[in-house]
């Protein structure tokens, strides 16, 4: 019986080195990753199968700007709320698309993960890539820096799930750096720049002198560029450019000369923890109380966020910015959101939370439009859709570059706040014409949307 | 002209913050032969001393302004600090407008308990170790520290402004015969540099002219001799990491009107300040003051447009730059002592 046994074993040409290898090799294939197996299968990436589907929250929980991430999050999970079906409903109920019912999406109840962008691009990407391939996310969404936005895009465009960007102001995210898989509620650095530049040759006329302050990266080089090009369009002189480092804390090296250049306006490029010292330091030195070429001296911040203005106290009071939107708006959209949000957590809502409710929204209905999570369907539903009643007036999603057109917020620091959270007043809804430009605009050019990508 | 002199005062008050963490560091590795890579948190502590302080100062009770809404459209609920109860409005704004100086006094014993916690707890235990053990367990405690602060402070800086007397800038210029407008210095940045002073003056004084720091100075050059002698140095030297821990705290609660706080603020000036002590000389006190008072002159004259036209991104590695030539061609720093870790 052995010897037959033998005998078998060698005519089958079996080993003992050959079971192994076959054994593992089994074992590998059963230990893949869902990403490489189950959806070998499937149409495209984590195509939801059961009764739920997984959405991907990918904010920054550490890190500088952490506040603005829980913030972010807070909003998420409101959405998720609603779309589920509980709460007061929010922007469901104003919103122009019926689609919704608050049954999930496409009757599927909706879950999400998170992760921790730490608002470093290598951490953001390990984040995103781990909740599409370890938790199965169907989208990712959320962000607070355009840097992180720029490399999670792509990492969504390659793995073939959308990417609904949160907090990102550089031209490029919907410039130079789009992506088919890649959309943004935002606004940008362009729309900054247009809208500011009427205001302020308003408030401070046309013959003025200024001087930009520059956060060394991506975003302060294009929002420099929008702000130079918008006001010296309408007569103002650039004096000086100068490049400050991200990592900086004391402006006051960068500020001293200010005075000396024969500026009358300094231009603050930056956000974030940049925002509020140079904003600081700036009114330290006494930049406002100064007269220069016979005009008071002003500063101006493109780009303001209401959770950076209260780092900076009262130095805010009186210096104009822009915003992508504000808790006092009164419409219907706005009231709602605010109403849930405030009902919920006790304060109310900042421009983070509210594009990221908004850009949660937006995906659920484009997917209960077009029937199917499937991206190029989602695609194809977001791409030159129309909506309103989400806070920002008629809102396009222009199918050229993914980027929102909708009104603009100019904003001023408010003299007297009346609590913490009222810090900044709206002096002009800049209508939506003011601020759209041509997909070939010199401001983002280069790269090249490509096609949708399904993954699988 | 104007525009050296201004870089200049630039650097002394560049130079004030770097000179009084350095001297602190270079207390503690001077005495206990620890390199403190958690001395820049106790800077954010002290500043986050001011921060309570205010907090207390303004701490309320709400009074419910039906003539006034909210964001809910409900009546307005309007904070009203306790000390407009217990003084009136007038003195009660006057004691929160001056919270930062009183949060001197509020910092001082905080921070030596803090120091001495630290080391009794913590660092003694690492005495005999390598310093790179040394290192790594510092570097833990501070991100520890600084997570703590974030937990229950938050992320975003928090508004610390100086009395309003001290609001404003003085036009050194105009007073030194240069036109007007041209070199402006703030006030309370003068007060930082007046302060600086002051401190490092006492600290210096009180290693001369005391006898405690005439022990302490003995324990530096020669700890197990000082102990033969039946002196407690370790005792002693538990006290100056107090007072390191002091000097480090009151320097955070000055910095405080300069930039609003936040929890990582401690970070953004320890690698600088390690480079201060590696210019200045592992172990010289005199040495660390030199050190952070060039190379903050330096950094500003870096920061120049002017400059950076000709040198792109100096600005950026001035203080690295400096600290290579400096340890090429001094290796033990600009007032370093012959055997300091050299071992």
């Amino acid at each position: 019986m052995a010897d037959l046994w033998e005998e078998n074993m060698v005519n089958s040409k079996l080993s003992r080195r050959g079971v192994l290898k076959t054994g593992a090799v089994t074992s590998a294939g059963l230990a893949l990753p869902t990403i490489f197996t189950a959806q070998s299968a499937a149409a495209y990436t984590n195509e939801p199968t059961g009764s739920s589907v997984t959405l991907g929250f990918n904010v920054p929980q550490t890190g500088p700007y952490a506040d603005e991430g829980a913030d972010e999050l807070r909003a998420y999970q409101l959405a998720i709320e609603h779309l589920n079906g509980a709460g007061d409903g929010g922007m469901l109920n104003t919103f122009s698309s019926k689609a919704l019912q608050g049954n999930g999406i496409l009757g599927k109840e909706v879950k999400y993960v998170t992760g921790d962008t730490q608002t470093k691009s290598d951490a953001a990407r390990a984040s995103a890539k781990s909740m599409i391939e370890k938790d199965g996310a169907v989208m990712i969404t959320g962000g607070s820096s355009s840097g992180v936005a720029v490399a999670v895009q792509a990492l969504c465009q390659e793995a073939g799930v959308i990417f609904m960007a949160g907090l990102t102001h550089s031209n490029d995210t919907t410039g130079k750096d789009k992506r088919a898989n890649g959309f943004r509620h935002f606004f940008n650095s362009y729309m900054s720049g247009a809208a500011l530049a009427p205001v302020l040759a308003n408030a401070y006329g046309t013959d003025r002198k200024a001087y930009h302050l520059t956060a060394d990266y991506n975003w302060g080089y294009t929002t420099e560029e929008a702000v130079k090009s918008s006001t010296e369009a309408m007569g103002w002189e650039t004096v000086a450019a100068v490049k400050t480092p991200l990592t900086q804390t004391d402006f006051s090296s960068y500020i001293a000369p200010v005075l000396q250049s024969g500026a009358d306006t300094l231009v603050l490029n930056h956000y974030g923890g940049n925002m509020v010292n140079s904003l600081t330091n700036a009114v330290q030195f006494g930049l406002r109380d100064k007269q220069v070429n016979g005009k008071d001296f002003q500063i101006i911040v493109p780009l303001y966020s209401r959770l950076m203005a209260k780092g900076a106290g009262a130095n805010v009071k009186g210096i104009f910015g822009s915003t992508n939107w504000h808790w006092s708006l009164q419409d219907e959209g706005s009231q709602a959101f605010v109403r849930s949000f405030g009902t919920k957590y006790g304060f109310p809502p900042s421009q983070a939370a509210h594009t990221c409710y908004v850009q949660t929204l937006l995906y659920a209905d484009a997917v209960e439009r077009a029937g199917s999570f499937a991206p190029c369907a989602v695609v194809e539903a977001l791409e030159d859709y129309e909506f309103d009643g989400l806070g920002n007036g008629k809102t396009l999603y222009r199918g050229a570059d993914h980027q929102c057109f909708k009104d603009v917020l100019v904003v001023k620091g408010k003299e007297n706040p009346t609590s913490e959270f009222d810090l900044l007043e709206i002096v002009e809804v800049t209508p939506v014409g003011q601020v759209t430009y041509d997909p070939n605009h010199p401001q983002f050019q280069g790269g090249a949307l490509g096609s949708c990508n399904n993954g699988a | 002209m104007d525009a050296i002199i201004l870089q200049v005062l630039n650097g002394l008050d560049k130079g004030s913050a770097y000179a009084l963490i350095a001297l602190g560091l270079t207390l503690i590795f001077g005495t206990l032969g620890v390199v403190n890579f958690a001395h820049g948190a106790l800077f954010m502590i002290g500043a986050f001393c001011a921060v309570t302080l205010s907090r207390i100062l303004t701490l309320s009770h709400t009074v419910i302004d039906e003539t006034r809404k909210d964001f809910l459209g409900n009546p307005l609920k309007v904070d009203v600090p306790y000390v407009h109860d217990l003084f009136g409005v007038e003195t009660g704004d006057a004691i929160i407008d001056w919270a930062v100086p009183l949060s001197l006094l509020f910092a001082i014993p905080i921070m030596i308990a803090v120091g001495v916690i630290m080391e009794r707890g913590l660092i003694k235990h690492f005495y005999k170790r390598p310093h790179a053990d040394q290192i790594l367990v510092t570097f833990g405690l501070a991100i520890v520290l600084q997570e703590v602060i974030k937990y229950f402070y938050g992320a975003n800086p928090i508004p610390t402004p100086a009395p309003a007397a001290f609001k404003g800038s003085f036009d050194f210029g105009a007073a030194i015969g240069f036109d007007p407008n041209v070199i402006i210095y703030p006030y309370w940045r003068i007060i930082y540099f007046g302060f600086a002073a002051v401190i490092i003056g006492g600290v210096f004084s009180f290693l001369q002219f005391t006898t405690f720091g005439m022990v302490v100075r003995a324990g530096m050059a020669d700890r197990e001799t000082v102990g033969l002698l039946g002196i407690n140095i370790d005792r002693r030297f538990t006290i100056m990491f107090g007072v390191a821990a002091a000097v480090a705290g009151l320097a955070g609660v000055m910095y405080t009107p300069i930039n609003s706080p936040n929890y990582h603020m401690g970070m953004d000036f320890l690698v600088l300040s390690f480079v201060v002590v590696v210019v200045g000389g592992m172990g010289s006190l005199p040495g660390a003051v030199l050190a952070g008072f060039l190379l903050g002159i330096l950094e500003s004259f870096a920061s120049m447009r002017e400059v950076i036209a000709i040198i792109p991104g100096i600005n950026q590695v001035i203080i690295y730059l400096i600290a290579i030539i400096i340890l090429l061609t001094r290796p033990r720093g600009l007032m370093g002592r012959k055997g300091v870790m050299e071992d």
